[in-house]
């Protein structure tokens, strides 16, 4: 790679080079490039078994293994286990709500504080965090007393307290009511206005389109589209391979 | 708490939960109030016995408190972050050994004795987590399951700790401040109890118990959140294992000869999985109980049954207590309550 | 012929005679463990009861060993079918495998453990059929029947079964069980019924291994404690669902350890065992013969 692709203002906050995964002879995901800049509102679609959760797995650390390289703000995230990464924040949410059962909602909330460097005022942060996601008056209670919508917040309560340069939003409004994903696409816009990188993984179309600035497409672990969301929904491969299926 | 107390946090809760919930939530651990009732405590049960006067008091006492070391050991690893050791046995007979190694070969006395054994162990839990904990957690089980029997082949075959014949220890008569040598291995193991009983009580309460439940929770989810889930892992195998060799390191003092057969007993594999299962696993609290009544139970049973039956009702106990009650007794009042 | 040779000859060969009867004893555990997520580590436990029921009916009907461990396996089928039933009724249904259904295991063996010396008393019992005390020779080898009948007797039981899940219905519905439920709902079987159905073949087979392993040697009821290392070790090795990768780890298991114990002594065989598992749980979790996920 040459200096002058390094060093072209703003750098950028997340560079995946060439990253793939393989599961013994099937190729997830192949050689996808990507760069994001800081603050930046990406929208990533494509059909089931295209690779979108396996290319979430490589940036977050959950696959222990993957081709190609993965940078953070300038350092390199390869190696490095799922918890480094979210210190380095990088946050992501999880397709089924994943709260901690048998901890109170506040609990939840503490837990990356406690881990993050902030021990000594996590209930306050957490409090915080709970206040940014409407949560607040429900701290006391066992995330299986939360509503699907609740829960997902909860998810993002937890991310946010992370204080992320990124995050992934894994099918965060998937069940959810009309209503309801206008709720997480407001929070997500606040958390970006306050310079949060988002990565919207998302079926929900509408959804995708309100809230991205650029969008990708994946297709059979291949990246078909890169660009502004209107244009790239309009390209006649993204049309035929991705929407006609739908 | 009172009716009033109620009324306000509830009134303030609607105006102002920023301010009210946390306050809630965090109770300030009060750890100097628990220090000082347990040591009150022990105080109370050394001058009650004294005042008894009776030395099946101090055996049957010894009894129970060992059993507590070794259910809370047990506790901080299975309770706290539900990952089962099987092998408290194995581990229980390592600190044993290492108190007759260290006393053959430098006539060291019990108190360093059970230091070391805490080293030995921890180094062991230590040692078989970093082998299996990257896996599944059924696999670090499943070693654990293992490694009773193997250390006690080791010690089958290590001549100079006695091998099958087992080895003795010179009792004293006497250990002075203390009216008899049933008083002093009670003390021992009260003060052991008492540490150890703190130490689960410090690591619930704490940010490594937190990091702990998260993982047993959702390990995935706690790796996401930024917690270290093999490094906590790995201490709380360590602690688990180093309390656990605490507890088997007086046991030749105690009873003036050990052999394997004794030090592996499976007596205390299924004690120290049972006991906390049945009180409660995942408060410091629930393996005390479990200690006390089932403890007390054995004692009292042995009286009456063989100690083949009185094993088998444990193992009965276990399964119908996992199945029914899988809170445990402690579980089962929060909910009533 | 050099005597250290024939030494090592005729320990690979029993080796391998041995080897059969651990992949008896550790099929049980591919199915249940490797094919159905059911870690059940009462299964060396429900062996070793196996082999004391052996001894028992062999020696009041005056019946081959043997033939007492194949006439018995449908009973211990049935109370597989039992062990299922509860275990999937108070933990799989709730999911708490991990703490409270291990702990359940735990129980049984434990329960299973002290019931027979409870029973039998803490001796060893065996059962030795006419045939025990002959060997054929080959050679510089021997070929001793009290091995090698059981041997036979374990493939034969592990072959039967390997067609069993590879030909019929409901034998790939068992395979599909763990990987694909997708598949499952599509053949249009309910896996709670598959589940039980296989887990108590586990058990049968435990039931047949405890006969094999009441004719290599006594048993005493606190043998299963030094199988859980080998069964585990073996079934790990193996590839957790693969029946011909586990026949082939026992295989290699027992040359391993019948070598060690020629030419070290036998005491430390269970030493040998759980060197095994924790090497392959530290370097080789995915078996010796399977690849990475």
């Amino acid at each position: 790679m040459s200096a002058a692709l390094q060093d072209p203002a703003p750098a950028p906050l997340l560079r995946a080079e060439k990253v793939g995964k393989r599961f013994g002879g099937f190729v997830a995901l192949a050689e996808v490039d990507l760069v994001l800049r800081p603050g930046e509102r990406l929208g990533l679609i494509g059909p089931n078994g295209s690779g979108k959760s396996t290319f979430v797995n490589c940036i977050s650390g959950d696959f222990a293994q993957h081709d190609g390289s993965v940078t953070l703000a300038g350092a390199k995230l390869d190696g490095l286990k799922p918890h480094a990464r979210a210190r380095r924040g990088l946050a992501r949410t999880f397709q089924l709500p994943q709260p901690f059962r048998s901890l109170t909602v506040l609990e939840n909330v503490r837990v990356p504080l406690l881990f993050g460097g902030h021990a000594a005022d996590a209930t306050e942060r957490a409090m915080a965090c709970l206040e940014q996601v409407e949560l607040a008056a429900k701290a006391a209670r066992l995330p299986r007393e939360l509503t699907q919508v609740e829960q997902r917040r909860l998810e993002l309560a937890r991310a946010i307290a992370l204080d992320p340069q990124l995050l992934i939003a894994d099918e965060a409004m998937a069940g959810l009511s009309h209503a309801e994903v206008d709720q997480i696409i407001a929070l997500l816009l606040r958390l970006n206005a306050a310079g949060t990188a988002v990565i919207m993984i998302e079926h929900i179309m509408r959804a995708v389109t309100e809230f991205s600035e650029r969008l990708i497409v994946f297709v059979a672990g291949r990246k078909i589209a890169d660009g502004a969301p209107r244009e790239v929904l309009a390209m006649p491969e993204v049309e035929g391979a991705y929407l006609g299926k739908q | 708490m009172s009716a009033a107390g109620e009324r306000s946090v509830e009134a303030v809760g609607l105006d102002a939960p920023r301010a009210a919930v946390p306050k809630l939530l965090a109770p300030s651990p009060h750890h100097a109030l628990f220090w000082l009732c347990a040591v009150l405590l022990g105080a109370a049960l050394v001058v009650g016995l004294r005042l008894i006067g009776n030395e099946y008091g101090y055996f049957a006492g010894y009894f129970i408190l060992q059993y507590i070391v070794l259910s809370s050991a047990w506790n901080i690893l299975g309770g706290y972050a539900g990952y089962v050791n099987f092998g408290a046995a194995g581990f229980m007979a390592a600190g044993a050994y290492t108190a007759i190694a260290l006393r053959k070969a430098f006539g060291l006395d019990l108190l360093p004795g059970i230091v070391a054994a805490g080293f030995v162990a921890g180094l062991l839990g230590l040692g078989t987590g970093y082998l299996t904990l990257r896996l599944r957690g059924v696999f670090f089980s499943i070693a654990t399951l293992c490694l009773a029997v193997v250390l006690q082949t080791l010690i089958v075959n290590w001549d100079y700790v006695g091998g099958s014949r087992g080895a003795y220890i010179v009792r004293p008569r006497e250990v002075p401040p203390f009216v008899s040598y049933g008083e002093y291995m009670f003390v021992v193991m009260l003060v052991l109890a008492i540490l150890a009983v703190g130490i689960s009580r410090t690591v619930e309460l704490s940010r490594l118990g937190r990091g702990l439940q998260a993982i047993r929770d959702n390990e995935r989810a706690a790796e996401a959140v930024g917690v270290p889930t093999l490094r906590l892992k790995l201490i709380a195998t360590t602690l688990c294992g180093a309390l656990m060799g605490v507890a088997g390191a007086p046991l030749p003092y105690y009873s003036g000869y050990l052999n394997p057969e004794a030090a592996f007993s499976l007596a205390y594999a299924v004690n120290a999985i049972a006991m906390p299962l049945i009180g409660g696993a995942g408060s410091w609290l629930g393996p005390v109980i479990g200690a006390v009544l089932l403890g007390g139970l054995q004692q009292a049973a042995t009286v009456t049954i063989s100690s083949a039956l009185n094993l088998w009702i444990v193992g009965w106990m276990l399964v119908i207590f996992v199945a029914l009650f899988p809170r445990g007794i402690i579980g089962w009042f929060r909910r009533r309550a | 012929m050099d005597p250290d040779l024939i030494l090592l000859l005729n320990g690979i060969v029993s080796g391998l005679l041995l080897g059969g009867l651990y992949a008896a004893a550790a099929t049980g555990l591919a199915v249940s463990f490797g094919m159905l997520d059911i870690v059940n580590i009462a299964h060396p436990a429900l062996m070793v009861m196996g082999a004391f029921t052996v001894v028992l009916i062999g020696t009041a009907l005056g019946l081959d060993p043997l033939l007492v461990a194949v006439l018995q396996a449908p009973l211990f089928y049935l109370l597989g079918v039992l062990i299922y039933g509860v275990y999937h009724h108070f933990f799989e249904k709730r999911g708490e495998e991990a703490l409270q259904g291990l702990a359940f295991f735990f129980g049984v063996m434990f329960i299973i453990e002290v019931g027979l010396v409870m029973a039998f008393g803490p001796e060893q019992r065996f059962l030795d059929p006419p045939y025990a005390f002959i060997t054929w020779r080959l050679g510089e080898i021997d070929l001793p029947l009290r091995m090698l009948a059981p041997a036979l007797l374990a493939l034969a039981a592990l072959g039967a079964l390997h067609l069993y899940l590879k030909r019929s219905f409901t034998g790939l519905a068992v395979a599909a069980v763990a990987q694909d439920a997708e598949a499952l709902r599509l053949m249009a079987v309910n896996p709670v019924r598959i589940k039980r159905l296989a887990f108590g073949l586990s058990v049968a087979l435990a039931s047949i291994a405890g006969g094999a392993l009441v004719v290599v040697q006594p048993v005493d009821p606190s043998s299963g404690q030094i199988f859980i290392g080998r069964v585990f070790a073996i079934c790990i090795m193996g590839g957790m669902a693969s029946l011909p990768g586990c026949l082939t780890a026992a295989l290699l298991f027992g040359v391993v350890e019948n070598v060690t114990a020629t030419f070290y002594g036998p005491s430390w065989s269970p030493a040998v065992a759980f060197g095994w598992l924790l090497l392959v749980l530290a370097f080789r979790p995915q078996g010796l013969f399977g690849r990475m996920a």
